[in-house]
């Protein structure tokens, strides 16, 4: 096994376009352990940690570029404000060291249904910005991951950044494992509020073989709040209608049983977290703390 | 291909401590060390020119092997061996009671993981990429996975033996009492990993005359010593061991692992050889908890006296017997609990199967039952309409009582002072739900409850097991203690072979030498078998036996100190030994600078505990020598929506005799509850057709710090009148009555039953079934709440 390793983005493509087999790798969290466990021998690994323009993020217009290798840690403490439903996110993944070291472009590049940084992505139509010597392109997350452990990146192609929107409501995320730290998601549900375009965002993680938009489930969320006018009187939104509303998520999931939980489990709890969340991100609103 | 002979390793110098007398909390040499990451632990032992062993296993839980074929792996590129069963130079099988389990397989294997051949190479990928060319023809057959489907008169027989391996029956007193109050229920419990930290890992180095020394990790150097000697076909004195730094134990490293293997391939190839599994391999590499079905009849007079216990134990052996016999017998006698049982019939079974080989772990047997006795208690309270804990306390065992297998409770047995105990320990404060920071809810960081579906619940158990090895084995340890003078200063040096595995037992056979012959400084060496076997490091008995050997060769070279006091003194009176010297009452005679004058005195013992007998055919006899009691209460909060749970407190009163160390005695109740708990939660080796299906610590989950609760503890000093300074063995009680403590909690949390641990949150929230999927009606956006912002 070859390591690359590369000073900057440009030589990071020349190196990818040179050698297709190549491995990228920088938090190493998913790939260290696959190479351990001897579940993978690639030929080449292409060290992404001293890219500098990977690990940068900064603001455009409404939102947030964030560099692929911007770790949890950062994103936590860096830009928690801004997007708290993936800075929630980031703080349920594994131990303060995975947490220094793990990224979001570890996560897309994975494409694990599991990936806890997925389903914030999802809920506030975030893009993926892949690149090569090519060129650059944008595609938004529920295209890229095409698949279980399967993505839309081209041969040649580097995960680069995320465009995100900065939050316009109160978010949520909320994810469930069986014991109450350092845990792979049994299955997750991530939330965004959008009052001034009248939408809500919702994802499920874990619980199918991508993370996935539970549309019907938003839309008849959104007919309940527009059609009794809550988005301006901030009133309650009523037990039944969240009921219905984590009932229509728990039609979404498509989940499989396996060591971690059933499928039985995994459809009524994101049931249950698509309840609770909206709850809680309902009263934030109420409270106008946004 | 055969070189030189390698050097051994330098003997270390152990450094010398002031570890304070017993009674004293001194922290362990190891601790800082190992949190600093410095601790040499076997798998960090190097050599120059040392070569990597690796492990060739079998895919398949059951098979018949027809041809293994290695020519390409031998003709690698830095290959330098690859054995198998035919180059086993001796007994060609091993096993602690029963040498059932072969080396390498020949013919069959009959577990999932079971080893076939062993490589050495010059680097460890090589070592594995040679495995893979290792070409075995195997013939897949069914495995027998279900212990009650092994028991039937049809199933293919595993073992020339057949598939029963042990069976403990027990009657006591009328085996057909009848009662007014009966209850009676079926319990289940799942396979449990020992889980320690540094997995199976050491190194061999031939010693050039056809000897090899061994630097391991393991639990009892000389029963490792001799089952590798037998199968090495070497005489005892050529096989050379010497413990090296223990990642944790927990029974995991009773059986040989890679012990023999490295042995082979260092001897075949004459350079040290060094084994190491990863986690992976380490699941497949030691054995586990028994996983056991149990059914139970209690029957009780109105008043809530017990008046008989049936019960029926079925316990998984896996594929080979390891310490099974032990378990079965252990968990027999233990079957009714820590109560006054007039009446009972115990039917304890041990079974062959195709899954992994379980043996021993902390609580031996006693938990197994402690689970299904423990909710029998709850469950027979309920249809009595009594207190739980009342219950308990009413029946509780005193001295004098008859176990159920004929053997007198001898003092002291405060079953019913520690059930009071715990009942009367503060309840922790009940914070308000609502605001809570998350890592106190259930569900922690992962933000899953801000409160919502959040009850409370609290449950009892109480547990007891034996100390040592029973029922007629020889048990004894042995101790060296040199007494001499360096740079003008007594010091004394201790030598055992007891494993330090991370219970403390380097320092408290430290304190105990401090204590007895009033020196400062300590010097605790190796442990290895240049000296007589110290036991086991399990069964809580190493303090006792173990201890008790230091006692004893103490008490010897005070005796010649003395000895020589009175020739050179003329001194008659009482004697003793402190401040590095000798007195008579007040008046100091001789510092021992002045009286060893350049000599050492060392004495050699052997210590003995009471002898034990084994059971007869009704199951009676005085099989054990001592009994540790210990109680818990937990109190834990469960999301029933969701199945997750916060344990909140475990409160817990034990007896342990003495406190011979204050601080590795917290240690071991606060681990020995982590473990219960994992047990109650989350701890399961799960299997399917044979085949473990989560051996990762991703999927196999430990409890973290944030599951684990603060531990309320008293702890009482009885003294057991036989035991060195009235000790009792304190390393298994906090684990065997914490998990039926916990799910009884949950229980009284959600009103579910609960008859099968670990609990999973599905059993916990009463999720079992797909839901029915309700489509939305057209228009059924559901009325808004009627309720204005307040």
């Amino acid at each position: 096994m070859e390591f690359l390793q590369p000073d900057n983005l440009r030589e990071a493509f020349e190196m990818r376009a040179s050698h297709p087999g190549a491995a990228p790798i920088c938090g190493g969290t998913d790939i260290m352990v696959e190479l351990n466990f001897d579940h993978r021998r690639p030929e080449y690994v292409l060290d992404l940690t001293r890219v500098p323009e990977l690990a940068e993020w900064s603001r455009e217009n409404g939102g947030f570029r964030v560099g692929a290798g911007v770790s949890y840690t950062r994103i936590i403490e860096e830009l928690g404000e801004s997007l708290p439903g993936l800075a929630m996110a980031s703080r349920t993944v594994g131990s303060p060291q995975i947490r220094n070291r793990g990224t979001v472009g570890g996560n897309l590049g994975t494409a694990s249904p599991a990936g806890d940084g997925l389903p914030p992505l999802y809920a506030s139509d975030a893009e993926v910005e892949v690149a090569s010597l090519e060129g650059t392109r944008r595609i938004p997350v529920a295209e890229f991951i095409t698949g279980p452990k399967r993505n839309a990146l081209g041969d040649g192609e580097l995960i680069t950044a995320f465009h995100i929107p900065e939050a316009d409501g109160p978010q949520q995320y909320s994810k469930i494992g069986t014991r109450n730290a350092m845990v792979i998601a049994v299955c997750a549900f991530g939330l965004a509020l959008h009052p001034e375009k009248g939408k809500v965002g919702a994802c499920i993680g874990s619980a199918a073989p991508t993370p996935v938009r539970t549309k019907e489930a938003e839309e008849f969320i959104e007919g309940v709040i527009s059609e009794s006018d809550l988005w301006q009187t901030r009133r309650e939104i009523s037990g039944s209608a969240l009921r219905r509303f984590g009932d229509m998520v728990e039609m979404s999931a498509k989940p499989i049983s396996d060591v971690r939980g059933t499928a039985a489990y995994r459809t009524r709890a994101v049931g249950v977290l698509a309840r609770r969340t909206l709850s809680w991100a309902w009263d934030e609103y109420r409270g106008g703390s946004r | 291909m055969k070189s030189e002979s390698a050097p051994t390793r330098e003997r270390p110098i152990i450094p010398a401590s002031n570890p304070g007398r017993i009674g004293e909390s001194r922290p362990r040499a190891d601790g800082v060390p190992k949190v600093k990451g410095e601790f040499e632990y076997s798998s960090d032992l190097w050599m120059d020119g040392m070569l990597w062993g690796a492990t060739l296993r079998s895919p398949h839980p059951h098979a018949n092997i027809w041809s293994i074929d290695a020519t390409e792996a031998e003709g690698m590129p830095g290959v330098h061996a690859v054995l198998t069963h035919e180059d086993v130079p001796g007994r060609k099988v091993y096993g602690m009671e029963v040498p059932d389990q072969p080396v390498l397989a020949w013919e069959h294997v009959r577990y999932e993981g079971e080893p076939i051949a062993i490589v050495a190479a010059d680097h460890p990928e090589t070592a594995r990429r040679a495995l893979e060319k290792i070409a075995v023809d195997y013939e897949v057959l069914d495995p027998v996975t279900d212990p009650e489907e092994a028991l039937k008169e049809d199933t293919p027989k595993l073992h020339l033996s057949g598939n029963v391996l042990k069976e403990v029956h027990i009657k006591h007193g009328d085996v057909n009492a009848t009662a007014e109050v009966v209850v009676s229920g079926e319990y289940e419990i799942g396979m449990q990993d020992q889980a320690f930290l540094g997995p199976e890992s050491g190194m061999a180095v031939p010693d050039g005359r056809g000897g090899v020394d061994l630097y391991i990790s393991t639990q009892w150097l000389h029963i490792d010593r001799d089952q590798i000697a037998e199968s090495l076909d070497l005489p005892p004195e050529d096989v050379r061991l010497t413990l090296s730094g223990v990642g944790g134990a927990f029974g995991g490293r009773e059986d040989l692992s890679m012990q023999l293997h490295s042995c082979m391939l260092a001897l075949d190839t004459g350079r040290p050889v060094k084994m190491m599994y990863n986690r992976e391999e380490s699941f497949y590499g030691h054995v586990h908890r028994h996983p056991c079905k149990m059914e139970y009849e209690h029957g009780a007079d109105k008043e809530g006296n017990l008046v008989y216990v049936n019960a029926r134990l079925v316990f998984d052996g896996g594929a080979y017997a390891s310490s099974s016999n032990a378990v079965c017998l252990n968990a027999g006698t233990f079957a009714c609990g820590p109560y006054n049982v007039p009446n009972a019939k115990i039917d304890s079974f041990m079974l062959y199967t195709n899954n992994p080989p379980c043996g021993a772990m902390r609580g031996f047997g006693a938990v197994q039952v402690c689970f299904a006795h423990e909710t029998q208690m709850d469950k027979l309270a309920k249809e009595l309409g009594m207190n739980p804990l009342e219950l308990r306390i009413k029946n509780a065992m005193k001295p004098g009582d008859k176990f159920p297998f004929g053997q007198t409770v001898p003092e002291p047995a405060p079953v019913a002072e520690i059930l009071e105990r715990v009942k009367n320990m503060p309840m922790p404060e009940e914070e308000e739900i609502m605001g809570r920071d998350l890592r106190r809810l259930p569900g922690g960081v992962s933000n899953v409850t801000h409160g919502e579906g959040v009850k409370r619940g609290v449950g009892y158990a109480v547990g007891y097991k034996n100390i040592g090895f029973s029922a007629g084995f020889d048990d004894y340890s042995t101790a060296s203690i040199t007494l001499s003078v360096e740079d003008g200063e007594p010091l004394i040096r201790v030598h055992t072979a007891a494993a330090e595995v991370g219970q403390g037992g380097i320092t408290l056979q430290a304190q105990i030498s401090r204590t007895e012959l009033g020196v400062e400084k300590v010097a605790v060496l190796p442990a290895d078998t240049r000296i007589g076997s110290a036991g086991s490091t399990s069964a809580s008995r190493q303090s006792y036996v173990t201890g008790g050997a230091v006692k004893m060769a103490c008490e010897a070279v005070k005796e010649k100190v003395f000895e020589k006091v009175r020739e050179e003194f003329g001194e008659n009176g009482e004697l003793s030994m402190e401040d590095g010297g000798v007195s008579a009452g007040d008046r100091r005679i001789v510092s021992l600078a002045d009286l060893l004058d350049g000599d050492e005195i060392e004495e050699t013992v052997v210590y003995r505990h009471k002898p034990t007998y084994p059971l007869d055919e009704n199951g009676q006899g005085d099989a054990h020598f001592q009994f540790a009691f210990a109680a818990h209460r937990a109190v834990v909060e469960v999301d029933e929506e969701l199945g997750l749970v916060r344990v909140v407190e475990i409160a817990t009163a034990q007896d342990v005799g003495k406190v011979m160390n204050p601080q590795s005695l917290e240690g071991q109740i606060q681990g020995g509850v982590a473990q219960g708990l994992g047990l109650a939660l989350l701890e399961e080796i799960q299997m399917k057709d044979g085949k473990v299906q989560n051996a990762s610590f991703t999927d196999y989950l430990l409890p973290t710090i944030f599951d684990m609760p603060p531990v309320r503890m008293e702890v009482l000093e009885l003294a057991d009148p036989d035991a060195p300074y009235g000790l009792k063995g304190v390393g298994e009680p906090p684990t065997i009555s914490s998990t039926p403590a916990i799910v009884a909690a949950l229980r009284d949390a959600t009103g579910r039953e609960l008859n099968r641990v670990p609990v999973k949150p599905e059993r916990l929230a009463g999720i079992e079934e797909e839901p029915v999927r309700r489509a939305p009606q057209p228009g059924s956006c559901g009325p808004v709440a009627e309720r204005s912002e307040s």
